[in-house]
């Protein structure tokens, strides 16, 4: 039966830990080794969030800056990534939050759906499927999928399937119990299926050359 | 075993979690529900592809530009 494999596994002890040591003690260039080692991770984690570009800049630089400042506070009893996330993730949210004038965002926000949770299409998909658009309309393909899920399933499905990490791990990161990550985690791979099939099902040619397809941007949000 | 049930464990399946007794159970059923075999595998297919089509990704020199930024930063004590 064919599995998905972890992308990384379990390492003891993990690398960061001798490099916030050094940090600790007064070593910058350590700093820069964990900056350069998860910035693009951190930044993808905020654009699943704020699905704002400048936003996503930003809140990578404050969340790089809020680890360095709190090191101190950092006791070493989760990972120091899974600690960065949960940094990165509350900027995100007040990053959202600034731009709806101080209204309630969470996590949570919208994951009561049961979209998804029972499969519709079931039809089967082409063999390699991708391979019938281009890199660039593959692209959009998914951006504009993925962006029509709540950002609770979103950043669930980034943390676990995308960058690897665990069930334990994503839900400390996310301060989620490991049934809620779990749940989240099934719909968002069911409501991505489902809606790639539309674009990926046996015998579906290509929507529309390049040039005609939609925006994504222009479409942020929207059902797809 | 149904459908529901065998959606239920799909995660499970996909992450290879389950106990050799389960897995007899999950294929068994597989052996007579076509449906589910396509949801099995074309969810596989939608994490394969997700992971291996990066989005969001940093260009180079915005990458630096925001790296310089935050070492600086970092630098001169935040």
């Amino acid at each position: 039966m064919a599995t998905i494999q972890p992308i990384a596994g379990e390492l003891e002890p993990h690398p960061d830990v001798a490099l916030v040591e050094r940090v600790r003690g007064g070593d910058v260039s350590a700093y820069d080794e964990l900056v350069r080692k998860y910035e693009r991770q951190v930044f993808r984690i905020a654009q699943h969030i704020t699905q704002n570009r400048e936003d996503a800049e930003d809140v990578m630089q404050d969340a790089f800056l809020k680890a360095y400042e709190k090191l101190e506070q950092f006791q070493g009893n989760s990972k120091f990534y899974t600690w960065l996330v949960r940094i990165a993730v509350n900027e995100s949210l007040m990053r959202l939050r600034k731009r709806r004038t101080g209204k309630f965002v969470s996590i949570d926000e919208d994951v009561e759906t049961e979209e998804g949770s029972v499969p519709r299409d079931l039809a089967d998909w082409a063999p390699d499927p991708e391979q019938n658009y281009t890199q660039a309309e593959l692209g959009r393909i998914l951006e504009k999928t993925i962006k029509g899920l709540p950002p609770g399933f979103r950043v669930v499905f980034e943390l676990r399937d995308v960058q690897g990490l665990s069930t334990e791990d994503t839900a400390e990161a996310l301060g989620l119990s490991v049934p809620a990550v779990k749940s989240r985690l099934l719909r968002a791979r069911l409501q991505l299926r489902e809606r790639l099939s539309r674009y990926f099902r046996r015998g579906k040619n290509r929507k529309q050359p390049a040039a005609k397809e939609p925006s994504a941007a222009k479409e942020s949000g929207a059902e797809v | 075993m149904t459908c529901t049930e065998f959606l239920a464990m799909l995660d499970d399946m996909i992450d290879g979690s389950v106990s050799a007794k389960l897995r007899a159970e999950l294929q068994q059923h597989m052996g007579c529900c076509e449906h589910c075999v396509v949801t099995l595998n074309t969810t596989i297919k939608t994490i394969e592809i997700y992971r291996s089509h990066e989005l969001y990704d940093l260009p180079a020199d915005l990458r630096e530009r925001l790296h310089a930024a935050i070492m600086a930063r970092c630098k001169k004590g935040c």
